[in-house]
């Protein structure tokens, strides 16, 4: 299950935590720091083990500003906001709010289309 | 009838765990005119190569198979066992089963019918092989060290040690490089100029050194033991044989405020100038750009005044040609430019600055005369932070993807002389991680926090926004705290990734020497052969090779003129007999193979020719120079009407080979 959500926040932000080095450049430069309770560098982290349970009942995914200063300056190229994002949307699936059924989805994919563009569909438009 | 013996090597489990060598062995047993086919542990070891002279011996091997690693690891040395028992070296031929079979292959089936493939390719091509000898070309005793550097220097200095000419080329009016700028060097704290400019006078008085300043390379030709190269003189206005290093121009000179590159623009020169009072050679220089009398013909003091009568407006740039055996590589570095990364607001204040700014900042002879004052407003800072791998480590869109190395170890530095000259201004030092090996790095770098009171914090600046009071605000990550900071600083030193100069990809060029893709040239190999390029007769010394600090790039440098040594040593060179052939009876004369080669090694001669209705006629046919030829082959594709062909690797080979893959 931990893998499974880690995967799908993986596939749905495009982001590649691996690659992260521990500078704590996104810590650094996040204007909602003071506001969170787990900060961007952490976040990074928590979803390389796959601890995202926490991230989804923590307020920190709506402190979150997407200013995107961090995935603009992250020299490994992250991208934590996205992971935030991704977290975010999961919570919103998560609370049966969306809008397409999932048995509906195989047949609207496109192959090329980003992860991220598929979950955004889902809460834009009503069957 | 030929006779060949095949000879797989296990590679310890290098090739053993990933191809299954015996049934190589056994299978390539069946090949035609195979009469002995065995395999071994390791075949470069001194038992193997004696089982390889004792199966020559024993079956009378006419040619031989040695499947095993890249022939640019070991073919020498299975050719000279061959030779050694009276085989023709050339004879012998090598299936790379390691870097082409067992190290890219993980399927055990897969990789043994691969390597079966490419031992018989191998087969294929030595019984097309004839019996070749190495001609010998003469070494000329003379090497060039491009760069006037410390690599350069101590290059120069130790060839000419041993009594061989060196000339050294320097782009800049004075030798010294990088070293000429820093105030002081780790691990010692010993000053830099008084290590660095005895070697530079030490070049001066050298009688076997010529120091060709000002100057830059404009082309390369020829080939090991003997290029020809072309030096360019740049004009500098100021006869060298005639200054005296006065400097009473450098002070006349009514052109002032232009910007000083010697201390990075922090502080202005004259139009004619001397960029450093131990400056070697100790002429001045008379920059075009901002002269009066070479813009617009007005002025002339300069030459007033020097009663050298050294000043020359007419001075053209000259070309000089010289021969050498040996080129060495030493172009050095420089440190990126900062402005791309807005957040540290480099290009907003004057208060944010480059190590190597810091350097001329805190150097006796650098703008403020060694004493610690703010760019902006000259008084003393308090608070300074100092920013580590700025553009190293990082993404391509980013920056470097490779640590600098040296920025660890002179940030300490830094830091410590600041808390040592001012133990009432605070350093802070953000890094990601301190990297420190080398003898006494560490337990400088710890001196530092213990002794000194430098406060290393793990994180990383996310911002600097210079505020109306002129302090910087750094805002910054505590990742061990888990907190983020706002220091009020009254300076920023930013650790600027080093990368090599840009004059190194048209150098490479000009010499055929390899680089990688961050412009760094590559060496032949990374552990046996570290100061050569794999193109004969260039050295490399320095970090033009990659990031090293003074004590490696010495290091490396001596090391590099140690193996140019060794070739100037030598009388002569043995060839490469794997040169370009013509058959003069199908040359039509069309001249591909001279405009293709790279080398200039194609003529065009006339030759009389017996015509088959027993005339002669004269016929204009390609003539190959085996000294000047490499061995590329780019004529024999060239060629329409088949002529050409390379010894060693004729067209029949090669397609010999290709039937053997594709059977």
């Amino acid at each position: 299950m931990k893998q499974n959500i880690k995967d799908q926040i993986l596939h749905i932000s495009g982001s590649d935590v691996i690659k992260c080095m521990r500078c704590g450049k996104c810590s650094a430069t996040c204007p909602s720091y003071d506001e969170m309770e787990y900060h961007p560098h952490q976040f990074v982290y928590m979803v390389e083990c796959g601890d995202i349970s926490k991230l989804m009942e923590s307020e920190s995914i709506y402190k979150c500003l997407s200013c995107f200063a961090c995935v603009e300056r992250c020299p490994r190229g992250v991208e934590p906001a996205k992971l935030i994002e991704a977290v975010r949307l999961e919570v919103i699936r998560r609370q049966g709010k969306d809008h397409l059924k999932p048995d509906d989805i195989p047949s609207l994919i496109d192959e090329d289309l980003p992860g991220q563009a598929v979950i955004t569909a889902m809460r834009k438009y009503r069957k | 009838m030929h006779r060949i013996g095949v000879f797989v090597c296990h590679c310890g489990t290098n090739i053993a765990a990933t191809v299954d060598v015996k049934k190589v062995a056994e299978v390539l047993s069946y090949e035609r005119c195979v009469v002995i086919s065995k395999e071994y542990q390791y075949m470069c070891s001194e038992s193997g190569q004696k089982l390889i002279k004792e199966a020559i011996l024993d079956y009378q091997l006419t040619g031989i198979v040695v499947c095993s690693c890249s022939p640019r690891m070991h073919e020498a040395t299975f050719r000279k066992s061959a030779a050694s028992v009276g085989l023709n070296p050339y004879m012998v031929e090598i299936a790379n089963i390691r870097e082409q079979c067992s190290w890219i292959h993980k399927n055990t089936e897969v990789a043994t019918e691969k390597a079966i493939i490419l031992g018989r390719a191998a087969i294929a091509k030595v019984l097309l092989n004839t019996p070749l000898t190495a001609g010998e070309s003469p070494v000329v005793k003379r090497a060039l060290v491009i760069g006037g550097g410390i690599a350069g220097i101590q290059t120069a200095l130790d060839i000419a040690e041993a009594g061989f000419k060196v000339d050294i080329v320097e782009r800049n009016s004075t030798i010294g490089g990088k070293m000429a700028q820093i105030d002081k060097t780790f691990p010692t704290l010993d000053c830099a100029a008084c290590i660095l400019t005895p070697k530079m006078v030490d070049c001066a008085q050298n009688e076997n050194i010529k120091i060709y300043s000002y100057s830059e390379i404009d082309s390369v030709s020829g080939f090991v033991g003997n290029f020809s190269v072309r030096i360019k003189k740049k004009a500098r206005y100021v006869d060298e044989t005639k200054c005296t290093g006065c400097g009473l121009c450098t002070e006349k000179c009514p052109t002032k405020n232009i910007p000083n590159d010697f201390n990075l623009k922090m502080d202005t020169r004259r139009a004619v100038y001397i960029p450093f009072a131990q400056a070697v050679p100790k002429v001045a220089v008379i920059d075009a750009e901002h002269c009066n009398i070479l813009k617009n013909g007005k002025c002339g003091l300069c030459a007033k005044i020097c009663s050298a009568g050294a000043i020359d407006y007419t001075q053209k740039e000259r070309y000089v040609e010289e021969k050498y055996g040996a080129i060495v590589v030493a172009t050095g570095f420089n440190p990126i430019s900062v402005d791309k990364y807005g957040e540290y607001a480099y290009s907003q204040s004057k208060d944010v600055i480059t190590s190597l700014e810091f350097e001329r900042l805190t150097n006796a002879a650098g703008p403020t005369g060694g004493t610690l004052l703010r760019p902006s407003d000259g008084k003393h800072p308090h608070t300074v932070v100092f920013v580590q791998c700025v553009g190293s480590r990082c993404t391509e869109e980013r920056g470097k993807s490779y640590c600098s190395k040296i920025c660890c170890m002179y940030t300490a530095k830094h830091a410590m002389l600041i808390r040592e000259k001012y133990p009432d201004t605070e350093v802070y030092v953000f890094y990601i991680d301190v990297r420190t090996p080398g003898k006494n790095f560490d337990e400088f770098y710890r001196r530092a926090v213990e002794e000194y009171g430098v406060h290393y914090i793990k994180g990383a600046v996310g911002k600097v926004s210079p505020r109306a009071d002129g302090t910087l605000d750094v805002q910054a990550s505590d990742l061990i705290m888990n907190e983020q900071l706002h220091i009020s600083a009254d300076l920023v030193v930013l650790a600027a990734a080093i990368e090599p100069d840009k004059s190194a990809r048209g150098l490479a060029t000009m010499l055929t020497a390899s680089m990688d893709t961050n412009d760094f040239f590559t060496e032949a190999h990374p552990k046996l052969r570290p100061v050569e390029s794999p193109t004969a007769g260039v050295f490399l010394s320095g970090t033009c090779q990659g990031p090293k600090d003074i004590p490696e790039t010495v290091s490396q440098a001596s090391a590099c003129a140690a193996k140019v040594i060794g070739l100037l040593a030598k009388d002569k060179l043995k060839c490469n007999p794997c040169v370009a052939h013509s058959d003069e009876m199908l040359c039509n004369g069309c001249s591909n193979c001279a405009n293709v080669c790279p080398y200039g090694a194609v003529t065009y001669i006339e030759k009389e020719f017996k015509m088959p209705d027993r005339t002669t006629a004269l016929r204009r046919v390609a003539s190959v120079n085996a000294a000047v030829c490499q061995g590329c082959g780019a004529c024999t594709v060239a060629c329409h009407s088949g002529a050409m062909d390379l010894l060693g690797f004729s067209n029949k080979q090669i397609i010999a080979e290709v039937d053997a893959i594709c059977k």
